[in-house]
């Protein structure tokens, strides 16, 4: 299954308005994403509650995984997501 | 929906006075209006019959909830509308639907399984700090929605507001908050949140008082009468006539501050300029159109806070000149790079620093990026040749007379006219008669001069009252800065923080400080104040507050020696 660990750009973590971006392009890929902290069970990556009790902050590492097809594409877009400071105006 | 009183105690007596927490200065009286409490499941609930009904009512309300959100969402804007639509993607989140659903098939009834699979993820956005109370306020506003939607309620309504009322929850959601008829909330007070919350905040916009965790506020009957002291967090049941006259004497005197636009002076009429601190250009332009007798601190820095480069002369010239124009005849005092410490800057930081706020910052950085200062002095001067303004230059963190020297050369050198320093280090206050000959004007940042003075990292809360401008000796190089002020006929001003303090304004003045720059909001109080008192009361409160032993009884020897009637108006 595609994976892809990518640190979290957005200086407030993925909370707020980063996670709420966040959840919603996971939900328009269709597909079956799951995110997590290395080496700790992955979550939905499409639940918001989810992904905010995850507690992530700035610069800390998430893997994301998903399978399907266009997997890999979708990956790669949701990495750019959180590599971008999604909490900047 | 409204909720009965359970408590069967007696009502509490009138003139009793609840205590939480208060946002902004505002004192109101007036009739209490609640909102209705947190549907609770009943302890006695049975699981349902056909639990595939269960889930799929348990889907219902979960949408009609997420659609009525989207709905407002799609009504309002800005914030707000993100505010709703946010809390709407809580309400279809699957894996709370799915929760909810797993606890259904083992048995749970429906009402008490949203309960708990809410208040699940409640506690763990608990368990992760402060930053998440936010959403656990919006997520049970869902709770709330769902749980009257599965009840057959209405979903939690606000209160008739037919007079205008004092609004009492036990919390507010963004939600609830969005759907009040703000022009008719008096006031705004709730059991729980905090005072950084989101209905906090859009309270002190409005200026609506707002207190926040008051213990018992839910036993209130509405349309009893309560008076809300935001500036003291308190809550007075019933109160009694004198009180009412005089928290109306209170509001009509905070609605009517603003209205006053004369230049700041003192009751015998000795002038003290008032003046704004600003930092993006947008601040700035919207500084320009309020009651101010122009800028006292231009923080240039905040131009450069996003940038990789430094800006180039150009752009910083045409920022510089739209600040210029905006202020017309007025005066613009504008402050060199401060970078550094706490205000790092991708271009111009050191890196590796040990101490930051002892590092290469502010005027130091002329040492390693001397093209920083020259580009900026450039752009200043080209602004201040195609506007025909003449701003006022200061550099910050100047630790000698002799760096004063070489500064106000330099700056006359591109030709500026007004060249000025601050004085935030303690040499340089100490030593503040060598550098008022070499400039002319110096401003005292108080908030680092307090850092360097009592060795306080400005950054670390748990330091607070080390770093308090009405410590002693922090008011002694103050004292010291401006009687070299007055000797030599310098203009001294002060831009830190303690200017936006009415208490410390009438100190400051007293001192001979000639200027008080401050928060744009803030200068209204300040003009009041300044208005009441003569030059010779100022200087008598001055005094007092030299002698005293610590921070406390400095400020508290101010508060017993001033008008105590404008002592009670602002609630000091």
């Amino acid at each position: 299954m595609p994976e892809r660990t990518v640190k979290i750009a957005s200086s407030v973590g993925l909370h707020a308005r980063p996670a709420s971006l966040f959840t919603q392009a996971v939900a328009a890929t269709g597909l079956d994403v799951t995110i997590g902290r290395p080496g700790q069970p992955p979550m939905d990556a499409s639940s918001i509650l989810m992904v905010m009790a995850l507690g992530v902050g700035f610069d800390e590492e998430v893997v994301l995984s998903a399978d399907g097809d266009g997997a890999d594409k979708a990956l790669d877009d949701l990495v750019t997501l959180l590599a971008t400071d999604l909490d900047a105006k | 929906m409204t909720t009965e009183v359970t408590d069967t105690a007696a009502p509490a007596a009138a003139g009793t006075i609840l205590q939480g927490v208060g946002v902004g200065r505002g004192a109101v009286t007036g009739p209490v209006a609640r909102v209705s409490s947190v549907p609770k499941p009943p302890l006695d609930e049975k699981p349902p019959a056909d639990k595939e009904v269960g889930k799929q009512q348990i889907q219902d309300a979960f949408e009609g909830v997420a659609a009525s959100l989207r709905d407002r969402a799609a009504n309002s804007t800005g914030t707000l509308s993100a505010v709703l639509s946010a809390t709407a993607l809580m309400a279809e989140d699957k894996a709370l639907i799915k929760e909810i659903k797993k606890r259904i098939d083992a048995g749970e009834p429906l009402l008490t399984s949203v309960d708990r699979a809410v208040e699940g993820f409640c506690d763990m956005f608990k368990a992760l700090g402060p930053y998440l109370a936010e959403r656990i306020t919006d997520l049970r506003s869902v709770r709330s929605r769902v749980l009257a939607r599965l009840m057959g309620h209405d979903e939690p309504e606000l209160p008739d507001l037919s007079v205008p009322s004092v609004i009492v929850a036990e919390d507010l959601a963004p939600a609830d908050t969005a759907a009040l008829d703000l022009a008719k909330v008096l006031a705004v007070v709730t059991e729980l949140g905090g005072p950084t919350s989101h209905t906090a905040i859009i309270a002190g916009q409005h200026g609506i008082p707002c207190v926040v965790r008051v213990t018992g506020v839910m036993k209130l009957q509405d349309g009893q009468q309560v008076a809300v002291d935001a500036a003291k967090g308190t809550i007075e049941l019933d109160p009694s006539d004198e009180t009412k006259a005089l928290y109306r004497e209170r509001s009509e005197l905070l609605a009517g501050l603003e209205s006053h636009t004369e230049n700041g002076s003192t009751s015998d009429g000795h002038p003290i300029q008032l003046l704004a601190n600003i930092g993006q250009l947008e601040d700035g332009l919207r500084a320009a159109g309020r009651a101010n007798e122009g800028v006292g601190l231009f923080r240039t820095e905040v131009l450069f806070l996003d940038a990789t480069e430094a800006p180039t002369q150009a752009d910083q010239a045409a920022t510089y000149g739209k600040v210029f124009e905006a202020f017309g005849d007025r005066k613009v005092v504008v402050r060199t790079l401060d970078a550094g410490a706490d205000k790092p800057l991708a271009f111009a930081t050191q890196p590796d620093e040990d101490n930051p706020a002892l590092g290469v910052r502010g005027y130091r950085l002329g040492r390693i990026s001397p093209e920083l200062m020259e580009t900026q002095l450039a752009a200043l001067a080209q602004a201040s040749k195609e506007t025909g303004k003449n701003p006022w230059v200061m550099a910050p963190m100047i630790a000698t007379p002799e760096e004063a020297k070489e500064f106000a050369a330099q700056a006359r050198s591109y030709g500026i006219k007004t060249v000025g320093v601050m004085i935030e280090i303690p040499s340089a206050a100490v030593r503040a008669d060598q550098i008022v000959a070499e400039v002319d004007f110096v401003s005292l940042g108080t908030n680092d001069l307090a850092q360097y003075t009592m060795a306080a990292d400005r950054l670390r809360g748990e330091l607070a009252d080390l770093l308090s401008p009405w410590q002693p000796a922090v008011l002694d190089l103050v004292n010291m800065v401006a009687t070299a002020g007055t000797k030599s006929g310098t203009p001294v001003g002060v831009c830190g923080e303690s200017a936006a303090d009415p208490l410390m304004a009438l100190v400051l003045t007293g001192f001979g400080i000639s200027s008080l720059s401050m928060s744009p909001a803030a200068i209204a109080t300040a003009r009041y104040v300044l208005s009441q008192h003569t030059l010779d009361w100022c200087r008598a409160l001055a005094a007092a507050a030299l002698e005293a032993h610590s921070a406390d009884e400095a400020r508290e020897a101010v508060v017993s020696r001033m008008d105590q009637k404008v002592r009670a108006l602002l609630a000091l």
